[in-house]
């Protein structure tokens, strides 16, 4: 069954919150979802420019409150 | 009050020093009992193994015995943990002891994996232990010209160390003078040459300018040692002469066997250090999932931190922290062999890198041996 997991990488700048992505996604199962929590604004574009080179899937990218949630699935 | 602390790495030792010189009284009259458990006698500097790859440092002087390093009240123990049994508030160490605690600090640091990459322990060369940097210097020395590519795992510990080779490896074939025989190929799995876009910013025309070239968004995937070909996630690939991985990391193989992990990191507070869902216990350095630099800096700001609200909560009983970590990180980043710039941030500040400069390079050079009074707790 596929899991939804939210990986925080709030207000952290090294290694950052698309390492952090990197390091969750190698844990994740194929249909897994993971939503990033980041306040670097940076993260709106790094996050999917990432996921679509790789092949994976952008659920959902949107600033709510000052956090960006971005969420992805992974397909492979 | 037993205070047990588990890994005697930097965070691990700092943390005892502190504990032991500020509950000194307590400790004396019996009232408070500080233990340190670790699986090594001998304390390593692993900046250092940097050093040893460029042949500036030798491994014998990476080592000092950890007793020594240690305060006399440090009841110092080689006994590694194997089971910890925290409802019941006591380990099991390999020798059969059991060890209870009031309060436990968890300091087992990280490990490296490189056989979670196919072909990468065969292909690849490494600096992130005193076997791989002595036998990476060996290469080195004997390169005659072609291809050096580095690749970059993850997770890994300490991000600036692909950085600083790069730029490291430039002036080492400069001063062997076969520079122009060399090409230099850095592939970094972020879309940018380093995680850190101030870092990225100041790194990516100083690559530019010493002639490195680079592809980011290459996350290694596997690699060919037969025909040095190196293949990543996103499709792409790149042939080598010699290969230099900053191999993945994960937590040491005993947090994954008590189940203590998720993803092989102790999920963590990232202000008060304490273990998810146990108030009497924390964790310190590359074992917790906390989302700054596996660096022995951080460790070293979070036992300080840490020592405090021991001491607070042993001689006032509160379980407040009196202070938090606040994201502290300070790193040296070598831009060759005679220049050198930092990278220190927190939660809330962005790092602001400065033009590498010679006095910052020699200050880093004085810190490799200034270590061993940071460990001890004193500076």
């Amino acid at each position: 069954m596929a899991e939804n997991k939210v990986v925080d990488a709030c207000n952290t700048f090294c290694p950052g919150p698309l390492m952090e992505l990197i390091t969750y996604m190698k844990q994740a199962s194929v249909g897994d979802t993971l939503e990033l929590l980041s306040t670097d604004d940076g993260s709106a574009t790094d996050i999917p420019e990432w996921i679509h080179k790789v092949g994976h899937e952008v659920i959902n990218n949107e600033k709510v409150d000052g956090i960006w949630h971005i969420k992805v699935r992974k397909t492979k | 009050m037993k205070i047990l602390i588990v890994g005697g790495g930097t965070g691990g030792t700092i943390l005892a020093n502190h504990l032991s010189r500020r509950l000194g009284s307590e400790i004396r009259a019996g009232k408070v009992e500080l233990t340190l458990l670790s699986a090594s006698d001998r304390h390593m500097y692993q900046p250092g193994l940097l050093y040893v790859a460029f042949g500036q440092m030798t491994a014998d002087q990476l080592y000092r015995d950890e007793a020594s390093l240690l305060e006399p009240e440090v009841d110092f123990h080689v006994d590694p943990v194997e089971k910890f049994q925290l409802d019941q508030n006591h380990v099991v160490t390999k020798s059969g002891k059991s060890y209870a605690y009031d309060i436990l600090v968890i300091a087992t640091g990280s490990r490296i994996v490189p056989e979670e990459v196919p072909g990468l322990s065969e292909g690849a060369e490494t600096f992130y232990t005193e076997e791989s940097a002595v036998r990476l210097h060996k290469r080195l020395m004997e390169f005659q010209g072609g291809t050096v590519v580095m690749v970059v795992s993850i997770p890994h510990k300490c991000p600036v160390a692909p950085v600083e080779a790069m730029f490291m490896l430039h002036d080492f074939f400069k001063s062997r003078g076969i520079r122009d025989k060399v090409t230099l190929r850095y592939q970094y799995p972020t879309n940018r040459v380093h995680a850190t876009a101030n870092v990225a910013r100041w790194a990516k025309p100083e690559f530019d300018k010493a002639g490195i070239e680079y592809e980011t968004l290459f996350n290694l995937k596997s690699v060919d040692p037969v025909k040095k070909i190196v293949y990543s996630e996103e499709g792409t690939e790149v042939k080598y002469d010699l290969l230099i991985a900053v191999p993945p990391h994960r937590g040491m193989e005993i947090i994954e066997q008590n189940h203590l992990d998720q993803g092989g990191w102790i999920p963590t507070d990232r202000f008060k250090l304490t273990m998810n869902g146990r108030n009497n216990v924390y964790v310190i350095g590359d074992a917790t999932n906390i989302p700054v630099s596996k660096t022995g800096s951080a460790a070293h700001f979070e036992s300080e931190v840490l020592a405090a609200n021991i001491v607070a909560r042993i001689r006032t009983g509160t379980d407040n922290p009196v202070r938090e970590y606040d994201g502290k990180v300070y790193c040296f980043i070598e831009a060759g062999f005679d220049r050198a710039t930092y990278n220190a941030f927190d939660y809330v500040n962005l790092p602001d890198l400065k033009p590498p400069s010679k006095s910052i390079h020699w200050f880093k050079v004085a810190y490799n041996q200034m270590y061993w009074t940071s460990v001890r707790g004193l500076l």
